[in-house]
């Protein structure tokens, strides 16, 4: 898959797509049982899990009940430590700031450190329309990127290939992008591992902008933070004249102190490390050190709307740990690329329907992506009770209701596609509100049960196509107690008086 | 002690030997069991497929049904998990749409005495031992809510250990969901069908003779599949919890 994900099919075709491929399904069966068992084991290890998680929740709740203060705090910090800071309303604006700052350096080559907010708004693409190259430093992602791919995971962008196949990209595709795969490139990690190294550190060496996201903004001193395992956001951060970050507004935590529940929470329950490898923290500029210019670009594109929503403001807590795409079942044999976004698993179906409305077919599909399992809240370190929320985004999509759009509140139609299930829910709701009904129901039910068809029409073909229906018993277990309740007591069973009484 | 069932419209009308395996297994512990008729649907499939105003007057009419018993016993970990976590939210949100406090007072007095049948056995009448006897190798899938909801923990196990005859053999990936999900099974049914053939992979892995589970709807989505698989595959069985637990050497159900 290439290109952008509009268009996107809805999710339960895109889903079957992937679930054809066999490969895909091992790889992703393999991958995520392995990091779901070792998170386990890195959280267990912590007897006070529930109050980080518990002080997770809080801290990001307090952050977003005060976002408007605390993002003029940062500001404020930021362009004292002699920062420049940029406001971007919506994707587009985000684009256009940052290929401006770029334009204006005179560059036309990028180094990135891995970014979902950059992903999200389609930065990488944006530039190339400009005349500048980006280039991914994080592995998985510079995978993605010369495979011509999307990212399927939030930590594990590459996460749908095995090693056989990424030797297969290196060696076809590092020389269109700078130094050539090393000849005879096996697919043992090692090897892997050593091609990209010597691939990067030439992009490294040679970049004069660097581009980043951050996992966390400290309003009490401007300061950003990226955690990462393997030191290339670390040299990007660090080597290149110019430094432009773009971070979503919901990243923002009020104080230092904050940083100590989530340099905890977040390794364990992402990569499963009790810490993770590289945290770099950066404020404003220095003449002697680091980058001499560093523009901080603020992305709202759909989060201040998420927070007008009192159930559904819960997703935007997500320190993006991706716990939840490990343990979900529907994740696990979907893959990432059937959500249609940057986001992915259960977190995806509840923020992308937020982030960029209900309209399109793919969107509305997502809050039906998942069994409620409840797996994803159980592994939240921030709480999110996800089956809440894809709950809440269901009765959107089927009923419609007030929402706040680009600041504005509107009122959404029911989406397309609902009326037949909305009239089915109505009458069932009617019949078991009148439990005259229902048993008059059942009696039919079973009086016909030899002509029950074992294979359904409409969408009741969709079970029977995999699954044998039940038979149908002689008798409900209402007329046997009736039944053998009238034996009993040697009299006539009670009449239906009294049943139809709501 | 007071006691009602509440079957859950699906027992009631496809699985009543379920209702049945629960009547004699209260009533052989002493229990006395009432089964109000006017009872119908707890309202789940609605709440949870987005149709919540819908949901609202069966919670009500759930209420008005069992609010003078001292317990409700509920044979579905889902089912119960709707009344004991779900319905607060209802009355919540109703509150938060301006409507007051009325619907969470009226649904209020029922949340915490409705319990799903082995959180009955266990916690209220206080027995593990229900003297059940069932000569088979059975493997037990703690559903969903079961297991995260209603956290039922190893309450059903140890029922199930404390079964003359039987043999319980663990189930690998057992808090993996089946894949029903309720709409879910219909609306993204290659993703649930697969998630059904893992489970049923799985639970052939141990060679046990029945898989069993406290949710017939579960257990329609796991045995549907089994059959479909045909009739060699191991387990051959999908069994109500409840059925094996009133099973005894006089009269052997299932």
């Amino acid at each position: 898959m290439t290109g952008t994900f509009v268009g996107m099919p809805a999710f339960p075709s895109a889903a079957r797509k992937a679930l054809s491929n066999e490969t895909l399904r091992g790889n992703l069966r393999y991958a995520t049982h392995t990091i779901r068992a070792k998170r386990a084991g890195a959280v267990s290890e912590l007897d006070d899990w529930a109050a980080l998680r518990e002080a997770g929740r809080e801290i990001k709740d307090q952050a977003l009940r005060h976002l408007d203060r605390y993002l003029l705090q940062m500001e404020e910090a930021v362009t004292a430590a002699g920062g420049v800071v940029h406001w971007a309303a919506d994707a587009d604006e985000a684009n256009r700031i940052v290929t401006g700052l770029v334009k204006a350096t005179g560059e036309s080559d990028v180094v990135k450190v891995k970014s979902m907010a950059t992903q999200e708004i389609g930065l990488n693409e944006a530039l190339e329309a400009e005349g500048i190259h980006a280039y991914e430093t994080d592995l998985a992602e510079l995978i993605v990127q010369l495979g011509k791919d999307r990212p399927s995971h939030i930590l594990v962008p590459a996460i749908h290939r095995n090693r056989g196949e990424i030797r297969d990209i290196f060696t076809r595709e590092m020389s269109e992008w700078g130094r050539p795969a090393p000849e005879g490139l096996s697919d043992t990690p090692a090897q892997l591992a050593e091609a990209a190294r010597l691939h990067l550190r030439e992009k490294f060496l040679r970049a004069k902008v660097g581009i980043s996201g951050a996992n966390f903004m400290v309003a009490e001193t401007g300061t950003l933070v990226v955690f990462e395992s393997e030191g290339n956001g670390r040299m990007c951060l660090t080597l290149p004249e110019t430094l432009i970050s773009v971070v979503g507004i919901e990243k923002l935590v009020p104080t230092w102190r904050d940083m100590e529940v989530f340099l905890q929470t977040l390794p364990r329950s992402s990569t499963a490390e009790r810490m993770n490898p590289y945290t770099s923290m950066w404020t404003g500029t220095r003449d002697d050190d680091g980058p001499r210019t560093f523009h901080l670009v603020l992305l709202d594109n759909g989060r201040t709307d998420t927070l007008a929503d009192r159930v559904g403001r819960q997703a935007l807590r997500c320190i993006r740990c991706s716990a939840c795409l490990n343990v979900c079942p529907v994740y696990e044999r979907a893959g990432g690329h059937a959500y249609g976004s940057v986001y992915p698993g259960p977190i995806g179906a509840i923020l992308s329907p937020q982030l960029r409305g209900t309209a399109s077919e793919i969107d509305a599909s997502l809050p039906y992506a998942s069994s409620l399992c409840g797996a994803c809240y159980e592994v939240c370190p921030v709480a999110i009770d996800i089956p809440e929320v894809l709950v809440h985004l269901r009765e959107r999509v089927v009923e419609g209701g007030p929402v706040v759009r680009q600041g504005a509140k509107v009122t959404l139609r029911p989406a397309r596609g609902h009326a037949a299930e909305r009239a089915a829910m109505r009458a069932a709701r009617w019949a078991f509100s009148h439990p005259g009904a229902l048993r008059a129901g059942q009696r039919l039910a079973s009086g016909a049960r030899r002509l029950t068809p074992r294979t359904l029409p409409g969408p009741g073909r969709a079970w029977t196509a995999t699954r044998d229906l039940p038979a149908l018993p002689p008798e409900p277990f209402r007329e046997w107690w009736r039944r053998t309740r009238q034996q009993e007591a040697g009299r006539p069973a009670p009449a239906d008086r009294g049943e139809d009484q709501q | 002690m007071r006691v009602a069932l509440f079957l859950t419209c699906v027992n009631d009308t496809l699985y009543p030997d379920t209702g049945r395996a629960v009547v004699k297994l209260l009533t052989r512990l002493g229990v006395e069991v009432d089964f109000p008729m006017a009872q119908t649907c707890c309202g789940q499939a609605h709440y949870n497929t987005g149709y919540r105003h819908e949901a609202e007057p069966l919670a009500r009419q759930f209420s008005d049904v069992f609010r003078d018993y001292e317990a409700i016993v509920v044979p579905s970990g889902s089912c119960a998990a709707m009344v004991r976590e779900l319905y607060p939210r209802l009355g919540e949100r109703a509150r938060a749409e301006g409507r007051g406090d009325a619907l969470a007072e009226q649904l209020a007095p029922v949340v915490p005495k409705t319990y799903e049948l082995t959180e009955f056995l266990v916690d209220v009448l206080g027995v593990t031992d229900v003297g059940a006897y069932y000569p088979h190798t059975v493997t037990y899938h703690p559903t969903c809510h079961g297991l995260r909801s209603l956290r039922l923990g190893d309450r059903p196990r140890q029922l199930l250990s404390a079964v003359r005859g039987l043999e319980l053999v663990e189930l690998p990936g057992a808090e993996e969901c089946c894949g029903f999900g309720g709409t879910f099974a219909v609306k993204n049914s290659d993703v649930s069908a697969a998630m059904g053939a893992d489970k049923v992979r799985n639970a052939a892995s141990t060679g046990a003779d029945v898989l069993c589970a406290a949710d017939n709807s579960c257990l329609m989505h796991i045995g549907g599949t089994m059959a479909r698989l045909g009739t060699s595959a191991r387990p051959a069985r999908a069994v109500h919890i409840a059925e094996i637990l009133a099973s005894t050497e006089e009269e052997a159900l299932a």
